[in-house]
């Protein structure tokens, strides 16, 4: 078992540092932390579509609130809609069991989804559905090919329709998709639906790194600091230093 | 009254002696470049990863199971936690580019040569145990890179005959990377590496003012005690420790001068940390890997695994060799060369400055090979990079050979009476 296991990693690391990345060029998510009309539009977003299946396991309601700009009351009100503690994390109530039998695969939790994939590819992620009725749910996705989750944002966006062409990849011909078109049928109009795509990868950015902002903030004030210092450490070893020249 | 106390310590135990000794009256070339700030830049970050380690321990928990999760809840429910979190994670990057610095400025001014191979010695130990601390130290926010980098480290040392195995299993405590291998490695990280650095650190400075500092222009300040002619000895008050065996020429005490002068190479350097700390903690997935923010999932690989920057020169030797022992193997050999540094190098002038264009060249393409390496271990293997890592594998070793043989005879230019500048 443990030799297989070592021949086997032996085997997987050339292969391992393959490239493979997506072949499709990500969108810029062109996203503002500190917008936070933006941020909270995310947060709706959030609780609304993404919280059924996804988790934030990590992140707690009353902080993402307070940094986001909703009175908590408010927030109670109109964003906890499992009566959880305002304190609490921001979880849901799907076994992981199961929905690895609904899915494929448990629906990851988002927490730190932009720091792992990065804001683009999130934005463009979520533009990137199209039809396709040989999926289980009838779309797929060209950032993430055969991906196991519907399109949730389909009521929003109308019914994506992909064009493809035929391009020579690695000497092989295959099929891309150029272009996704809408049929209109959706609540919001394409702009709209980019909008509240951005608002969506922004609150997840957010959520990745929520000290992001104060730690800018902090941090102006300590090179601003450091910058005086560092006059003054010159000057006084300059001063120092006239005994030796 | 203060006297008083200074006086009853001292009765005591050595303070004064031991400040004035080490410090205040400590001989050091009055020549010292830029290159010589990076010891106390690598004290300075030690310090503040003994520092923020500590506090970091308060609320880390060692398991499969909390690693992870503890690390987040640092990151956002503790106070200022993700401050404590950035300083010790670019701390660790910081700690190998000062260290690669201070041994670069070895290598350039000749500083192993003899009498300071010992001083050598203690400081490639040092390297070790720093490598063998942040490898352990990675491991612990179980994170994917975490786990697998860690498991593709480990079972390197399965390549060796017949021990290996057993051997990858007793480094784990387990059959593969988990919860027993997390626990120790914490262990090692948090108690018995930073104890081992300590006292490897301690003996480095202790050897350092044994046999004294060398200097940009590779001359010695100690010279035969009554060769000197009294207007041409340093100025200053030194500890009789040195007077008394050696005359001493182009010297000043340690303190106050290099002190004010460190204090400005540590405000500088803290502008650059303190960058990256504030405004890009993931130095572009250098210092903080993009998949280390998923948690450990012995089920599932990442679609490349690599080590961290530091270690990616010698990774990238690994690689460049079909045969996973001879790779190993040549891993091993790349880092014990340079233990070896003052043995290969038989030359009699230390300095850069007065060494022959051959070993400038040397040098300069050493800095290219390592470089290259580095960059190619730290990205997606393609033939074009073997073949670079193969090349660069070869002209790493090649500066060592090359140095044994020219170094012998060289061709040097004649050395100054004393220190230029």
């Amino acid at each position: 078992m443990m030799k297989k296991l070592i021949i086997g990693l032996f085997a997987l690391l050339p292969s391992l540092t393959m490239a493979a990345g997506p072949s499709v060029p990500l969108l810029d998510a062109n996203h503002d932390l500190t917008d936070k009309a933006s941020l909270q539009r995310g947060a709706k977003l959030f609780m609304n579509y993404c919280l059924g299946c996804h988790q934030m396991q990590y992140q707690r309601y009353e902080r993402t609130f307070r940094d986001i700009g909703i009175p908590t009351k408010v927030g109670e009100e109109q964003l906890i809609f499992d009566g959880s503690k305002v304190g609490s994390h921001i979880l849901n109530a799907i076994e992981q069991d199961d929905a690895a039998k609904w899915f494929g695969a448990p629906p990851p939790d988002l927490t730190l989804v932009a720091r792992v994939r990065g804001a683009d590819w999130i934005y463009t992620y979520l533009k990137s559905f199209y039809v396709d009725e040989s999926r289980p749910f009838g779309v797929n996705n060209s950032v993430f090919p055969s991906v196991g989750m519907p399109h949730v944002l389909q009521e929003l966006q109308g019914v994506p329709t992909a064009r493809f062409e035929e391009v020579e990849e690695h000497g092989v011909k295959v099929q891309k998709v150029v272009e996704i078109t809408t049929d209109g049928s959706g609540e919001m109009s394409d702009d709209e639906y980019d909008h509240a795509v951005r608002d969506l990868t922004n609150f997840l950015a957010y959520v990745g790194e929520p000290t992001r902002l104060q730690s800018e903030a902090i941090g102006y004030k300590v090179l601003g600091f450091l910058f005086i210092l560092f006059i003054l450490a010159f000057l006084l070893k300059k001063e120092y230093w006239r005994d030796v020249h | 009254m203060f006297a008083n106390i200074i006086d009853w310590i001292d009765q005591r135990i050595p303070m004064t002696r031991v400040w004035n000794m080490h410090i205040a009256q400590y001989p050091a070339p009055k020549n010292f470049n830029f290159w010589y700030f990076f010891g106390s830049l690598a004290m300075l970050v030690l310090v503040n990863q003994i520092v923020t380690g500590i506090w970091l321990t308060m609320n880390y928990v060692p398991s499969a199971e909390g690693a992870f999760a503890s690390v987040e809840y640092i990151m956002r429910d503790v106070e200022y936690g993700w401050l404590l979190r950035y300083l010790h994670s670019t701390g660790a990057s910081a700690f190998f580019v000062v260290v690669y610095l201070h041994m670069f400025r070895g290598m350039i001014y000749g500083s192993y040569q003899k009498p300071r191979e010992l001083l050598w010695l203690f400081g490639m130990f040092i390297f070790l145990a720093l490598m063998a601390e942040a490898f352990m130290g990675y491991l612990l926010p179980w994170g994917q890179m975490s786990f697998w980098g860690a498991q593709v480290i480990i079972s390197l040392f399965g390549a060796i005959p017949v021990i290996g195995e057993d051997l990858t299993q007793w480094i784990r405590g387990d059959y593969v990377i988990s919860g027993a291998t997390l626990n120790r490695f914490f262990a090692l990280h948090v108690i018995a590496l930073p104890l081992v650095l300590v006292i490897l650190i301690f003996l480095h400075i202790i050897a350092l003012h044994e046999v004294g500092s060398n200097n940009p222009d590779g001359v010695e300040i100690k010279r035969k005690k009554g060769t000197v002619a009294e207007e041409d000895k340093a100025k200053f008050k030194f500890h009789e420790y040195y007077t008394s065996k050696k005359d001493i020429v182009d010297a000043i005490p340690f303190h106050p001068y290099y002190t004010v002068k460190d204090i400005v190479g540590v405000t500088g350097f803290l502008i650059l940390f303190c960058w990256v700390v504030f405004f890009a903690p993931e130095m572009g997935g250098f210092f903080l890997e993009a998949p280390n923010f998923e948690a450990a999932n012995p089920l599932k690989t990442p679609e490349h695994i690599f080590p961290v920057w530091y270690f990616t020169p010698f990774y990238a030797i690994l690689r460049a060799i079909p045969d996973k022992l001879l790779g190993v193997i040549a891993m091993g050999a790349s880092i014990v060369v340079l233990a070896l540094l003052p043995w290969i190098d038989r030359g009699k002038v230390k300095s850069i400055r007065y060494r022959c264009g051959f070993h400038k060249l040397n040098i300069a393409q050493f800095v290219v090979t390592f470089i290259i390496l580095g960059w190619v271990g730290a990205t997606p293997q393609t033939d074009f990079k073997t073949v670079l890592s193969q090349i660069t594998t070869v002209t790493y070793f090649m500066f060592f050979v090359l140095l044994f043989f020219y170094s012998k005879n060289e061709k040097t230019k004649p050395l100054p009476e004393r220190l230029t500048k």
